[in-house]
């Protein structure tokens, strides 16, 4: 059966690519009462958390 | 309040849809019987199986409510996960499952039927069915007429794509689809919803600040509970822990096939008792996601209108407690962002529509089709009958959501019926899982009248303008305390005339209940080491709740 790890894995790798980039190359990006690059940061938080996904289903 | 997505977010939506679509297809190759289809086979891991337990519960609905329900009541909202929810998941993994698992059922109604009679079964099913397609279509009601509300978007065309998409990775993959999708969305509707409650909290000046701006009704749980006039929610410590922390919430979490099903599909016994007290980890940090943004929404709005102000109703200019959560996405998520949050929200709603439509084609196909219309048929043709169920549950259920349209107040009754329904379903179940003397023709009776006394009490009380229609009796100082003691006279009733009945009728002989009720054989242990005992996992999760209890007290 597949390993939902890959899936989900990969699946917040890109959100965290596309946040990532966003909050790179637009950091105007805001909100009334938002003072972080909030893209960027949860943007790495994504790449992160799908990257250990992803490990631990190449260790399975 | 209406939101513009940029084509950012709009992307954001689409690689999510793509992803719980391809889930399905993927699983499709996996599916080669009814029980695959239906019951995933029972061979899903427990990290699986405990997060799709909480997940079927996280619908859009409970999103948004939740949220609302922590502006308006504060902490003691979270008496719905730490006394409405906790202590039932842990009852059911360590005593209930069990029997549940141990007994082969496919379904909480074939429990029945094992364990009492075909009618009772009967009525169990039916009164499941009708109200899973219910649930589905008010929930997708909800999620449509908000979509409109915030986005501008087609109610019709909201609610179709949503179901359609639902439709497509559950009929490709059946259950475990439907559970492999949940789990995604739980991480997402976790991460979509978690940097509100800590960028809410942050602006309000950190928990201290919150504190010091809402006063202590609306940051302590417990102490404001003696009578009903001191707390906003209108509920006393008996009422609550009696209705919700006994009655409802037992009822809910350990009779609904929509949350048992998750556990029942899981590979082991072991894995089967340990998916609700696994599941109860996550779940008591719950409120922390879904409420906590809402109690920082209450500080905030002490602020001054510059800062932030809770929504108000057009009609009525009173506060709009179920558009605090969108209000605070459109006020703290950039676009990016705003496609995370908005994404989260549809997860959720197709999480709580996938699990009601994967355990109606379940109690259709095999506690319905199987059992009353044809009983011997090859399994090639009850996977077909699983396949032709979820395709109608979707139908039904969008038909459920336009019916919707034009009874406002349908969401009350519903709830009001699943009082009616699942609190004497608990008593039926604690009887016959714990008392091998109790009977069918005791547990149907039973089964009636508890559900004839909620209607009785609801009808004799009044609340909110809600009942009374036999006459007013008594006056609830809010709906809450309404459906807590409704439920409480349904469960009390049903347990009563169920103990009655059953000593005067005859009991099932001893041998044919092995396995089905608490006491006849000895409970199968499989060899675990110490720190996968359901015993030793539910002590903990019970002592980090009791905690959590205190610190909030």
């Amino acid at each position: 059966m597949l390993d939902l790890r890959k899936p989900a894995g990969f699946f917040f790798l890109l959100l965290g690519l596309l946040l990532a980039g966003a909050g790179v190359l637009n950091p105007g990006y805001t909100a009334p009462l938002l003072d972080v690059n909030l893209n960027l940061d949860f943007g790495i938080f994504c790449i992160c958390f799908g990257g250990v996904f992803l490990w631990l289903s190449r260790k399975a | 309040m209406t939101l513009t997505l940029t084509p950012l977010d709009y992307s954001i939506l689409v690689v999510y849809f793509l992803f719980v679509i391809g889930i399905g297809w993927f699983l499709r190759k996996s599916v080669s019987s009814s029980s695959d289809f239906l019951t995933s086979g029972h061979a899903l891991p427990l990290w699986i199986t405990s997060l799709a337990f909480l997940a079927a519960n996280m619908g859009a609905l409970e999103m948004i409510g939740m949220c609302g329900s922590g502006a308006k009541y504060g902490m003691m909202t979270c008496h719905f996960y730490w006394v409405g929810a906790i202590p039932a998941m842990l009852f059911v993994g360590v005593f209930m499952m069990p029997f549940y698992y141990g007994s082969k059922a496919r379904s909480v109604p074939e429990y029945l039927k094992l364990r009492y009679d075909e009618k009772t079964r009967g009525f169990n099913a039916i009164t499941f069915a009708v109200m899973t397609i219910l649930t589905s279509g008010i929930s997708m009601y909800a999620l449509g007429k908000l979509l409109n509300l915030i986005l501008g978007w087609s109610f019709t065309w909201s609610v179709i794509a949503s179901a359609a998409i639902v439709l497509a990775y559950t009929y490709l993959g059946g259950l475990s689809s439907a559970i492999y999708n949940e789990v995604l969305q739980f991480f997402l509707i976790v991460a979509g919803f978690s940097p509100l409650a800590i960028l809410a909290v942050r602006k309000a000046g950190g928990w201290a600040g919150v504190t010091a701006r809402v006063g202590p009704k609306m940051t302590q749980s417990w102490q404001h509970m003696a009578h009903s006039a001191d707390n906003p929610m209108g509920v006393e410590v008996i009422g609550l822990i009696m209705g919700l922390g006994f009655v409802l919430s037992f009822g809910y979490w350990c009779t609904n096939y929509l949350v048992v099903q998750r556990a029942m599909a899981a590979r082991s016994m072991t894995d089967a008792r340990n998916t609700p007290i696994v599941g109860s980890f996550p779940k008591m940090l719950i409120p922390f996601v879904v409420i906590l943004p809402g109690i920082a929404a209450a500080a905030l709005a002490t602020m001054g209108p510059g800062t932030y102000s809770i929504p108000v109703k057009a009609a009525t200019g009173g506060p709009d407690y179920d558009m605090v959560l969108f209000s605070l996405i459109q006020k703290f998520y950039s676009p990016g962002m705003l496609g995370v949050g908005l994404t989260a929200l549809v997860a959720s709603f197709m999480s709580g529509m996938a699990g009601n439509v994967s355990a109606f084609n379940t109690v259709w196909t095999y506690d319905i089709y199987q059992s009353y219309i044809r009983k011997d048929a090859p399994d090639s043709h009850y996977l077909w009958v699983g396949r032709m169920a979820t395709i109608f549950g979707v139908v039904f259920s969008i038909g459920a959501a336009f019916l919707a349209t034009k009874f406002n107040n349908m969401m009350d009754y519903l709830q009001l019926i699943f009082g009616f329904v699942n609190a004497p379903l608990f008593a039926t179940f604690l009887l016959g899982m714990f008392w091998k003397r109790a009977t069918g023709h005791a547990a149907f009776t039973g089964l009636l009248t508890g559900t004839c006394a909620a209607s009785a009490t609801y009808g004799l009380t009044l609340a909110e303008g809600k009942g009374g229609f036999l006459g007013v009796l008594h006056t609830f100082p809010s709906s809450m305390a309404q459906n807590f003691w409704v439920a409480i006279a349904a469960f009390t009733v049903c347990l009563v005339v169920t103990v009655v009945i059953s000593l005067m009728t005859a009991p099932k002989p001893v041998a044919e209940l092995e396995g089905l009720v608490y006491g006849v054989k000895p409970i199968e242990v499989e060899p675990a080491v110490w720190y996968r005992r359901p015993g030793v996992l539910a002590v903990l999760a019970g002592l980090c709740c009791i905690a959590l209890n205190f610190v909030f007290f």
